[in-house]
């Protein structure tokens, strides 16, 4: 089977033979010849198969054309340049950079642009005289390369860029190399004439250099330490400040007096070391936003009726783009196929096939007859709709679900770090051994007594303990996204290890929308009924009939005589005399009141043929591959449930599959699933909810730790800890396995940086602390920390990879 | 051996210039995106056509965005 050149996809339909290459459809072909005609076809020699198949857009971006609302999105408008910034989530490889980095190629409108890949964000510049945004956009999506654009992006917030840490960083580490620089004639120790003199020089250097390291790259620790000992708390950075300010003030006092030389290099080291690991933590995944609201799920704007009222005659209306914040009570608009309801609202004209699954679970299409009421969030998957709309977007019943405390409050501060619980009892006994020590040298030898008091604090090192937790947990985090789990920060890897209980949501997280098994039940039909059955099918457009028709495809497609489809109830086929009618069983059958019960509650399609009935199709819902394994293996040390949004029609099929102790509720709403979760937390059980709609934002935001499972990463994912690949659900179990190692690499690492404190404390108790060797054990313990965890990381990476690969 | 002091001044002068100008860099947003110039260098310069092609080229590339639009 041939492969798309532009696309490598697998050409399945149709191949298209074009100069000695093949392509899977004519969007890719149209695309193929754009660029090779602008000169554009080294965008081919970067990457095999680079592209994506352009989707259809038409209608889609017409809101662009209204001023107003181009005007939210533009970064930047004066004279005749015009700046925006978009999200293109099909960017992906080095040959997506180049093509978009030389977009004026193929429009010399278009000035400069620029890619920020972790962020899949496209920078352009354009000359507004004679391109218009909407037309850049219609550029963009010819090649395959479509904005996503969201109401997220009329809200005019400019985004704060916050480099803190890179300016504390870069002085830290500027001052750590010029006073280690500095200090290197007072670590020989050579009693020269000229070392003695231009020593106060080179100490009074020093300590001009450590300022700015202990009181602005220091900072951020000793602000949290004032916090964190306010709210009678002792968290990691409590004996990190201690060591900080202990070791600037001690070395200060030396100096001064010109007793010593201090360790200010030793304190400088400390504060670099430190924010590289902090840095090395910050790592995110700048391209996925684990913080979605129903602002990034609902569209810009929308078509609206607007009544023409200059003749007074004729009642016409002409549609026009409007914004949907704008929209209020009594508005019309049109929804048309494949768009979103934004708002709440009554069905005026059309008919209405509505895919609530991704808000409410429900796994089947609503229809609703006019004067019915539409709730907002739901896909129309059948032609074009009218409504009127009855409440505002903020108002509309999906929005209220965020009105819940449980979005507004910071659920962060539950969980304490490994890290925080070891720090309290690391600053006791470090308090607790420096008083003693002190006390014993009181009564030896007062004059040592100061000294070794502030050695203690100094040498006993929070650093490695401090770099064990960002270092392994950095390091997991991309290990799991190499394996297309994406977390949203390393403490979401810590909660994840401490999971005893894990709640599944059943309508697409546990199964999956692409493949139905479908079954027949009744009178086998002949090849004749057969070939009718599919030529009617053919010419529907019901999601349930063009599944259907892809099983049934290979019987012969004759054009009928009649085509009938009554919405949500069925559709008739007449040829040669012969009548076929498909649907319900209220529309099939001749005999409505004999309702066969067994069918209830399950997807299924009715035949009758020449108004006797023949049987039906029922569709059932494709459970994802490996599911049974996965609850297997949690059900050894999680307690498990599903909750689903859909009736019960599937409570058999999930009690055979799934490990008897599963729990199993169904017909739950969004809120009735927060609560449940709820309930578990109170019996103090740390949750894990796996999830994958609207539906279940609520649950994921007050679960411990929210998974989202998504089959296309680049679409949209209600706010989440973690966006876990559909692809590798299987690996769930690996994943929990692997978080518990990580705690276990922390604790090692722990112990590690406990025998070095030891070794120090005895120089350090027994009066004997020099610079020098404060200098030496301080980086040695913190390189051999980071190497030891990297190491070890490095080494489960490989047999994770290689187990469940 | 005063002469240390002169040394020692343009040491710290010479450092304090490099630090002046990685703050510069930042402030430009240099280290905002520390992945994309990786790749963007790793792109071959473009030939530059010599002019009688270029006229021809021109004619063919206004057709082609004219069809673009």
């Amino acid at each position: 089977m041939d492969v798309c050149f532009h696309c490598g996809d697998k050409c399945t339909t149709t191949t298209i033979k074009h100069q000695d290459h093949s392509f899977c459809c004519y969007g890719c072909k149209t695309v193929f010849d754009i660029l090779n005609e602008n000169d554009l076809s080294y965008y081919y020699e970067l990457e095999t198969s680079p592209g994506s198949i352009p989707s259809k857009f038409d209608g889609k971006f017409d809101y662009l054309k209204n001023e107003k609302i181009a005007q939210k999105l533009l970064e930047f408008d004066e004279l005749s340049t015009k700046i925006v910034s978009f999200v293109i989530p099909s960017i992906h490889c080095s040959s997506c950079i180049w093509i978009l980095e030389n977009l004026n190629k193929l429009n010399p409108d278009i000035k400069t642009t620029h890619v920020n890949f972790p962020k899949k964000e496209l920078r352009i510049s354009f000359s507004s005289e004679k391109l218009t945004l909407h037309q850049l956009v219609l550029l963009l999506c010819k090649i395959g390369y479509e904005p996503y654009i969201s109401l997220n992006d009329s809200d005019d917030k400019t985004p704060v860029i916050n480099r803190s840490l890179i300016y504390k960083l870069g002085v830290a580490g500027f001052a750590f190399g010029n006073i280690m620089f500095l200090s290197f004639p007072e670590y020989f120790e050579v009693s020269e004439f000229w070392l003695d003199r231009y020593k106060p020089v080179f100490r009074w250097l020093i300590l001009i250099f450590s300022i700015p390291v202990a009181f602005y790259s220091g900072s951020d620790y000793l602000i949290s330490a004032y916090k964190s000992i306010r709210s009678k708390l002792l968290n990691i950075d409590v004996p990190i400040a201690i060591g900080i300010l202990v070791l600037f003030f001690r070395s200060a006092i030396e100096i001064a007096m010109d007793w010593g030389s201090g360790f200010l290099d030793s304190m400088a080291g400390l504060v670099f070391f430190l924010l590289i690991g902090k840095f090395f933590q910050q790592q995110t995944y700048a391209f996925l936003s684990f913080e979605r609201d129903y602002k990034s799920y609902f569209p810009i704007a929308v078509t609206r009726l607007i009544k023409d009222t200059i003749s007074k005659d004729k009642r016409e209306t002409h549609e026009e783009q409007a914004q949907v914040y704008d929209l209020v009570a009594g508005d019309r608009i049109i929804i048309r196929n494949n768009e979103l309801i934004p708002v709440d609202g009554v069905l005026i004209r059309g008919t209405v096939l509505i895919d609530y699954s991704f808000v409410t679970g429900e796994a089947e299409l609503v229809s609703k007859q006019p004067g019915d009421s539409l709730f907002a969030g739901g896909r129309q998957q059948s032609g074009v709709i009218e409504m009127e709309v009855l409440k505002s977007v903020e108002q509309s019943y999906l929005t209220q679900l965020w009105s819940n405390e449980i979005f507004s409050k910071n659920s962060a501060s539950r969980f304490q770090t490994l890290t925080d619980q070891i720090s309290k009892r690391f600053t006791m006994s470090i308090l607790g051994i420096a008083t003693l020590a002190t006390l014993f040298w009181v009564i030896y030898n007062p004059s040592e007594a100061l000294t070794v008091f502030t050695a203690v604090l100094i040498v006993a090192c929070p650093c490695a303990i401090a770099l064990a937790a960002p270092f392994t947990l950095g390091n997991l985090l991309r290990i799991f996204g190499i394996h297309k789990c994406y977390v949203k920060n390393s403490g979401v890897i810590e909660q994840l290890a401490n999971i005893d209980t894990v709640v599944f949501d059943k309508t697409g997280t546990l199964t999956t929308n692409h493949k139905n098994v479908i079954t027949y039940e009744g009178i086998q039909l002949t090849e004749e009924e057969q070939s009718l059955l599919t030529s009617t099918l053919r010419a529907s457009n019901h999601p349930l009939s063009r599944s259907l028709y892809h099983l049934l495809q290979e019987h012969h497609i004759h054009t009928l005589d009649d085509f009938q489809e009554e919405v949500g109830q069925g559709i008739v086929g007449v040829l040669n005399q012969n009548k076929i009618k498909v649907g319900s069983y209220a529309f099939v059958s001749s005999d409505p009141s004999k309702f066969i019960s067994t069918t209830q509650n399950q997807t299924s399609v009715h035949i009758s043929t020449n108004d006797t009935y023949k049987g039906c199709y029922i569709f059932f819902n494709e459970y994802r591959e490996g599911m049974q394994k996965v609850f297997q293996s949690l059900a050894k040390d999680c307690k498990l449930a599903v909750l689903s949004g859909d009736n019960e029609g599937e409570k058999h099929h999930l009690k055979e599959m799934l490990p008897l102790h599963t729990e199993l509720i169904f017909n739950q709403k969004p809120i009735d699933k927060l609560n449940y979760i709820k309930t578990l937390q109170a019996k103090s059980r740390n949750v894990l909810m796996v999830g994958d709609g609207l539906n279940d934002a609520g649950a994921l935001a007050q679960s411990d730790v929210g998974l989202v499972i998504s089959e296309n990463i680049n679409v949209f994912s209600p706010a989440c800890d973690g966006i876990l690949e559909a692809t590798r659900f299987k690996d769930i179990p690996a994943f929990i396995f692997l978080s518990q190692k990580g705690k276990k690499i922390i604790m090692y690492a722990f112990i590690f940086s406990l025998c070095y404190n030891l070794i120090g404390l005895g120089f350090a108790v027994s009066g004997h602390l020099k610079p020098i060797v404060a200098a030496i054990l301080m980086p040695l313990s913190s390189i051999s920390i980071v190497l030891f965890t990297s190491i070890y990381t490095y080494i489960l990476g490989r047999k994770f990879k290689l187990k469940n690969n | 051996m005063s002469i240390i002091y002169l040394l020692l001044a343009i040491s710290v002068a010479v450092a304090l210039l490099f630090f002046v100008a990685f703050v510069i860099s930042v402030k430009n947003g240099q280290y905002d995106d520390t992945y994309t110039p990786s790749v963007r260098m790793l792109f071959e310069d473009e030939i530059v056509k010599k002019k009688p092609q270029i006229a021809t080229k021109t004619n063919e590339k206004t057709q082609m965005t004219d069809q673009l639009k």
